[in-house]
């Protein structure tokens, strides 16, 4: 058990029913065949079964439709940082602890680096870059900042998508909702004030969505 | 001319005011890239091959199956008869066209060891090694009388396990070679010096060594040169022409990228029936890696204890080597000081708060402490909360206070500071220091954009080069006080130019004129003034630069050193579980002339929780057969959650004995005293000590069943 401490779950994405809910879309999507595979299994002619060589497969991100070639063993963040350069996500405990790769996968969010490239096919993904800019901060984004939410920084971009998911899911967080709800994603800086207050923040400024 | 002096009070204008990073945006976005970000063309990605023995002798190594898999460009490895020193070194690196292929050929080198005897046992005194070092004030025979005729003397056992570093961002590094020039991108807290660290690995001199480090993901004293892993990665990229990017795995990075020393031991405290506290004897063990270690000097922050006994024997342990751990020594120095000295007043019957109270004028700052202990008692609500120890309410969970006292030195570092202020009222300022989240960069700009009377977007900070300007490695806090100091020195001579320019054009006498809200005006006839950009196009075509640095040649100080603080926690310890968990955290600091307050209650917050982390759920434990470090990863190497740290406050002191001194840093002081308040609040709670940090269920438990609480 992690921390010891007791963790209320239930009302939230704590880290091990977001483990649990993770394990079970992995097992789901692995259990569809053909679809979701798409060309990749059409190719080697064998329903369910690619590789292990590199196949072509085609993700939705940021609402953008985007081929790449990788090895069926690759996961979502590796496709992300390495093959598209989109390095928001971060690696870190690259194990499912930490939640610095969170992104979310038809609006729920997951830990990409435990899910596969391949299994993320047919699914609308979204990452911190498509959120929001610099110039145009989505209200998460600017209650991070405003909040001072963050300190060497390694950690936001997998706890803004995080926080960005538990609101739309959670319009009107309590301060103990969000310590149930946001225990997926750990900060070594130690930012859990700033956090905080940027999510009952933002929950007010998100009514009716980010 | 503008004085170099740091404003009065009633002049400041931004200074000690709550200003967003300026780097926000970039971070809240995902935008700002880190070593670990770097993407290049046809970059190689390098994975490595760790020992899996506490000691032993490489005997042979095979690293043919590696190189024969497709995509495999180069592969580093140690020589056959290589000694390794502990579990995790590493012992080959392959450098490929992707992680994937990478870590696949990793697992195809073969390596034979004759494994050696090792230790990993740090609290065996049989393991000493080498003579202790030991400190005795007035001399042995005075220790031995003092306590022989002292009124009490109270005794205990304490220690703290070892920790590690854990940044986020994983130690490593990117390198390339173009044009016989090696550019490297770091993850470092020293990008000025950072280039000889990989010169002799380069083959090229530091000349033509480029480092950049715009954004880490922290360091907390672990991160300053390239290490063996960096000089492995320029190898890698000079031999195969290609960039190469090299990060640490996570399990690698807790075994050998940053370890905090252990340290344990006995310690007897003498007081009179009073309070006063007469004499300190302790005899600790302390265990920072293959070479031993040594005890920081005891008593904590009460120096001036008139009997002073200190010996510390160096156990050499098996483990990934020491590294600086935010404030070095310091918490644990203060934990065992603070527990110890606590278990005295509990030995007396008297409350802990005028406990310390009355041993002030053992300290360097007595009126400060006195000032910060009261501030803290009142947050924390203390006169109706506290009680005597040992929570006497009936049931399973137990409620206590406790408080510790930290110090802190923090002077501001050399530093250096380029400014350009161009015609058209832009201004770049230039210093080769690094922002470790601290917000280094918004403290330039917030100094800047004060002496100049500009507004802050005005300011265009650059940071993270050594093309810039050197400026110190951050480490002890030195930061903020060594940028300050150089880009108000060098931002108050572009002033007097600015100056000197405008006063015949306004007819004002130039010490009359004054810098503010955008414009230059008569401080006497404020009407009579002319907006900054019209100021900057007097200049014509040149634009002027300036250098300033840490020690402005007008002899102005503008950074002090020495700063204090004090911490009270409230927790519930459940005695059936032995789960300690935090209500609430105050904290009271004093850091000088405060330059960004959002920041800086930031950084106390931040030492908070990493406190509360380091005292109830992170250590690194080992087997002791296999020297290995049983928990490499996120999930049992415990850090604090978004529900673990309770409710915090924090004040920092300002106004008049604070803000009039210089600035001063704060990036060490707030982690220090966290799990000194939190063993002395579970203490207080239980009415029992439990000795060793962190202060997990088991050892709550353990401490329980020697006495203290029942339901």
């Amino acid at each position: 058990m992690p921390h010891g401490g007791k963790r209320k779950t239930g009302t939230g994405i704590s880290r091990r029913s977001f483990l649990t809910t993770l394990g079970a879309g992995t097992v789901a999507s692995g259990l569809i065949p053909g679809g979701k595979r798409g060309k990749a299994a059409a190719a080697e002619g064998s329903p369910g079964i690619v590789g292990p060589g590199e196949v072509s497969i085609t993700l939705e991100i940021n609402g953008k439709s985007q081929e790449v070639k990788v090895e069926p063993r690759v996961t979502l963040l590796d496709v992300l940082r390495n093959r598209l350069d989109l390095t928001g996500a971060k690696k870190v405990c690259d194990r499912g602890t930490c939640g610095a790769c969170t992104v979310l996968l038809d609006g729920k969010a997951i830990y990409s680096c435990s899910l596969l490239a391949i299994e993320a096919q047919g699914h609308k993904i979204t990452t911190i870059e498509g959120l929001g800019t610099p110039e145009q901060l989505s209200a998460m984004q600017a209650a991070f900042v405003h909040h001072d939410a963050q300190q060497c920084g390694f950690c936001t971009p997998g706890f803004v998508v995080a926080c960005t998911a538990f609101v739309n899911a959670h319009a009107n967080p309590t301060v103990e909702d969000i310590r149930a709800g946001l225990g997926g994603n750990l900060c070594r800086c130690g930012t859990y004030m700033g956090v905080t207050e940027a999510v009952l923040e933002a929950a007010k400024a998100m009514k009716g969505g980010a | 001319m503008a004085s170099t002096a740091w404003p009065k009070p009633d002049q400041r204008q931004l200074l000690g005011k709550r200003f967003d990073r300026l780097d926000g945006p970039a971070k809240a976005s995902g935008t700002a890239k880190y070593t670990h970000d770097t993407n290049l063309p046809n970059m190689l990605f390098a994975k490595a091959l760790w020992a899996p023995h506490g000691a032993a002798k490489v005997s042979g190594i095979d690293v043919s199956a590696a190189k024969a898999v497709n995509g495999v460009a180069q592969v580093w490895s140690v020589e056959p008869g290589t000694e390794v020193n502990y579990a995790g070194t590493l012992v080959a690196v392959v450098a490929a066209s992707t992680e994937e292929i990478a870590r696949e050929a990793v697992n195809k080198i073969k390596v034979e060891y004759e494994v050696l005897p090792h230790n990993v046992d740090d609290r065996d005194p049989a393991k000493v090694s080498g003579e202790p070092s030991k400190k005795e004030v007035p001399d042995a025979a005075g220790v031995d009388e003092a306590f022989k005729s002292a009124e009490v003397v109270s005794e205990g056992y304490y220690g703290a396990s070892p920790i590690t570093h854990c940044c986020l961002e994983a130690h490593g590094q990117a390198a390339e070679f173009r044009g016989g020039d090696l550019y490297v991108w770091a993850t470092t807290q020293n990008v000025s010096g950072y280039a000889g660290s990989v010169t002799d690995a380069a083959g090229v001199p530091a000349s033509q060594v480029h480092v950049e480090c715009q954004y880490m993901g922290g360091g907390f004293g672990s991160k300053f040169g390239a290490d063996q892993w960096g000089q492995i990665c320029v190898q890698l990229a000079k031999q195969t022409g290609k960039p190469v990017k090299f990060m640490l795995d996570r399990d690698q990075e807790l075994m050998i990228a940053g370890a905090r020393p252990s340290v344990y031991g006995k310690v007897r405290v003498a007081a009179k029936k009073d309070g006063t506290v007469t004499g300190w004897d302790s005899d600790m063990l302390a265990s920072g890696g293959k070479g031993g270690g040594k005890a920081p000097d005891m008593p904590y922050v009460f120096t001036g204890v008139p009997v002073i006994r200190n010996v510390s024997r160096g156990v050499p342990v098996n483990r990934g080597s020491q590294r600086a751990w935010r404030a070095p020594g310091h918490p644990q120095n203060c934990l065992i000081t603070m527990s110890a000295l606590e278990d005295m007043a509990a030995k007396l019957g008297m409350d802990a708060l005028e406990f310390f109270m009355k041993n002030l004028q053992y300290t360097g700052r007595p009126d400060v402490y006195r000032d910060e202990l009261t501030k803290a008692a009142e947050m924390i609500d203390y006169g109706s909360k506290a009680h005597p120890r040992g929570d006497p309410t009936a049931g399973p969970i137990k409620r206590g206070l406790g408080m510790a006292l930290h110090q802190w030195g923090g002077g501001g570092h050399g530093s250096n500071c380029d400014l350009t202020v161009n015609p058209d009222g832009s201004v770049d300022a230039k210093i080769g220091t690094q922002d470790l989240g601290t917000g280094t960069r918004t403290v330039i700009g917030i100094v800047v954009a004060e002496t100049l009377g500009i507004p802050l977007e005005r300011v265009k900070v650059n940071i993270g080069s050594n093309a810039y300007p050197n400026d110190g490695a951050s480490g002890g806090s030195t930061t903020v006080g060594g940028v300050s100091s150089s880009a108000r020195d060098a931002a108050t001579q572009a002033l007097n130019i600015v100056l000197d320019k405008v006063t015949p054009e306004l007819g004002v006498p130039v010490d009359r004129l004054v810098a503010r809200d955008g414009k230059i005006f008569d401080a006497d006839n404020p009407s009579k003034s002319m907006t900054w950009e019209k100021a900057c196009s007097l200049l014509g075509q040149m634009p002027i630069n300036t250098k300033g640095s840490k020690d402005p040649k007008d002899g102005t100080k503008l950074t002090e050193s020495g700063v204090g603080g004090v911490q009270m926690a409230d927790v519930s310890v459940d005695i059936e579980t032995g789960v300690a968990r935090i209500n609430e955290m105050v904290a009271v600091q004093d850091c000088g002339l405060i330059v960004n307050l959002k920041t800086a209650e930031s950084q106390v917050y931040g030492g908070m929780i990493m406190g509360i982390t380091y005292a109830l759920y992170e250590e690194a434990i080992y087997d002791p057969v296999t020297g290995r470090m049983l928990n490499p990863d996120m999930e049992f190497y415990k850090l604090a959650g978004l529900a673990d740290v309770g409710k915090l406050k924090v004040h920092m002191m300002t106004g008049p004995g604070y803000d009039d001194r210089g600035v001063i840093g704060l990036g060490e002081p707030p982690v220090i005293s966290p799990g000194a308040a939190i063993s002395n609040a579970i203490a207080n709670a239980i009415g029992v000590r439990v000795p060793i940090m962190p202060f997990t269920p088991d050892r709550v438990l353990a401490a329980l069943g020697k006495g203290g609480a029942v339901a």
